[in-house]
């Protein structure tokens, strides 16, 4: 049987006395697009710099593509992407690209790859001079063009504007299409959501929650609306159906968590005219990745 | 749109090719920063000139050119093994360059090479423009090329060594005034302009010892005095060099 693209079983990293990650276990499936999610100080970055094997841990066993992550094999069949820097300030990017280009036995056309990132008017600017989300296109561009089968994304799309963020993600969907394994970090759910096909959260160096998107956030919607702060909400839940929740979270914005539809509506909008009050910005939202971390953490993504 | 084939192939380039477009690399971006230029040729170049045309510094009998040209190719080979390489490669490893590269099929050895051939080439770069300076100003060197050659090989690997050791473990910033620092005092004591014997008794013999001294002393031996390979020279640049290689490689910090 193909070995899983990552493969991480009871990792621990420590940093002098700083344990980073402690006990972290996950899997990345080949051909899939695996999100590891997680605010600041998780654990996101030395995790995926030990399967680069820029780092050895301390404990546990990590696989990549079947091998331990230092095997000198795997540089070919690996494209990283740095979290920051990684390219010669003054290099020009184009020059940059051509020479990364020569390491590799098949590579792709980097004047093609620096046009699919829209940067092909930049190729003859040095590094420096780009801003930051045309240095980070730079970067994956690098990640990807010796056709690896499985690349490691450090927040790509970190810092960037909405038409770079887009460009990244249409890459990494297409990589998805081709066959390539990509396991990336993020801090954003939305991208997470929206990009893979398997999230792992982590937070205090383990892993909190994983599965599909949908999976994590389940089938549930939400009913949200602003009202006057500090409603009781008693008589609103006794009203509802079992199983439905409402909380007031932050002041002055209410949820409403259950089988959201119609009659709930009607129940919601039927006890704010008994209370007296107008419901505004009343919304019926699938819940959000960003729901699950704060509701899992207790704790806010960024 | 063009349509890219993102479909797995991976292989590594073979080693020659990716040492080659390394060394190409490293050699642009030698050639097209205006301080390493600086260092390289320009300040060479102008001592040359200057000290073999002037009266500034006694350097005994006979021709001033033939005194001062040895002790210039000696600066060169420090300049662009020591210092220009301790700076740009202290810079690389500040700016994850060196990381980066790490994650590349070019393996740390093949990226040591690639740079060794970057230095011997600017360095051919050097010698011929520093001859051709000091053969106008009226040089005729004397001896085996093949020994000067054997001298700036070990110096080369001595500067290189001394070099790597300081990018690999300072800040960039340290290396950058260290590497500066180290080059104007080897240039000042190290009799590649001002002869050794102008220095107290007391500290001539140290300052001999220094592989400046080694280079510029064996060089104008065989160039100037058209003397063989200098034994005494080609132990103190090879034990430096010894020294100084296997401390970089057991300190040198990638990142």
């Amino acid at each position: 049987m193909e070995s899983p693209a990552v493969e991480i079983i009871d990792l621990v990293k420590r940093y002098g006395r700083t344990t980073a990650i402690d006990g972290l276990t996950l899997t990345a499936g080949r051909g899939a697009v695996t999100a590891i999610l997680g605010p600041n100080g998780a654990g996101k970055t030395s995790t995926i710099e030990i399967c680069e094997g820029f780092r050895r841990p301390d404990g546990g066993t990590v696989r990549v593509l079947g091998l331990p992550p230092t095997r000198p094999e795997l540089r070919a069949r690996v494209g990283v992407m740095l979290q920051a820097g990684g390219v010669p300030p003054a290099a020009r990017c184009g020059e940059w690209l051509r020479l990364m280009a020569r390491f590799h036995a098949r590579p792709l056309d980097p004047a093609a790859l620096l046009e699919r990132l829209g940067m092909t008017e930049h190729a003859r600017t040095p590094y420096r001079r780009l801003s930051g989300g045309q240095q980070q296109r730079v970067s994956l561009a690098a990640a990807v063009i010796g056709r690896p089968e499985l690349v490691f994304l450090d927040e790509p799309t970190a810092g960037l504007d909405p038409q770079a963020r887009h460009a990244c993600w249409d890459l990494v969907a297409d990589l998805r299409t081709a066959g390539v394994s990509v396991v990336l970090t993020t801090h954003h759910m939305d991208e997470a959501e929206r990009l893979s096909d398997h999230v792992v959260i982590i937070d205090h160096g383990g892993v909190v929650a994983e599965g599909t998107p949908s999976a994590l956030t389940g089938a549930e919607r939400q009913l949200r609306f602003r009202a006057r702060p500090g409603l009781s909400l008693d008589e609103l839940l006794a009203a509802l159906p079992s199983g439905s929740t409402a909380k007031e979270s932050p002041s002055g914005h209410y949820i409403v968590e259950g089988q959201v539809g119609p009659e709930l509506l009607a129940t919601v909008t039927t006890w704010c005219a008994a209370e007296g009050v107008t419901a505004a910005d009343l919304s019926i939202e699938r819940r959000t990745l960003e729901d699950v971390f704060l509701e899992l953490t207790g704790r806010e993504l960024r | 749109m063009t349509t890219l084939d993102l479909t797995p192939s991976p292989g590594a380039a073979p080693l020659p090719r990716m040492v080659l477009a390394q060394a190409g690399a490293e050699i642009k971006s030698t050639l097209r920063n205006g301080e390493q230029l600086l260092l390289t040729l320009i300040i060479p170049v102008l001592l040359l000139v200057g000290f073999s045309t002037t009266s500034l510094v006694n350097v005994g009998r006979g021709s001033r050119v033939a005194f001062i040209a040895p002790g210039v190719i000696a600066l060169a080979v420090m300049s662009t093994a020591f210092t220009g390489q301790a700076i740009a490669t202290g810079f690389e490893r500040r700016y994850g360059v060196l990381k980066r590269l790490g994650a590349s099929p070019l393996s740390r050895a093949g990226l040591m090479l690639a740079k060794t051939l970057a230095v011997i080439a600017v360095e051919v770069v050097q010698v011929v423009v520093i001859g051709a300076v000091a053969l106008a100003l009226g040089w005729r060197p004397a001896g085996s090329p093949l020994a000067a050659l054997v001298l700036i090989l070990l110096g080369t690997a001595a500067f290189s060594g001394l070099g790597l050791l300081m990018a690999g473990t300072l800040r960039a910033e340290a290396t950058l005034a260290g590497a500066n620092l180290v080059y104007l005092i080897l240039l000042g004591c190290g009799g590649v302009i001002f002869p050794l014997t102008a220095f107290p008794a007391a500290v001539e013999p140290v300052l001999r010892l220094l592989p400046i001294s080694a280079l510029t002393g064996g060089l104008r031996s065989v160039l100037t005095d058209g003397a063989a390979l200098p034994l005494g020279a080609v132990a103190i640049l090879a034990a430096w060099a010894a020294v100084s290689l296997a401390l970089a490689s057991r300190t040198f910090r990638w990142e």
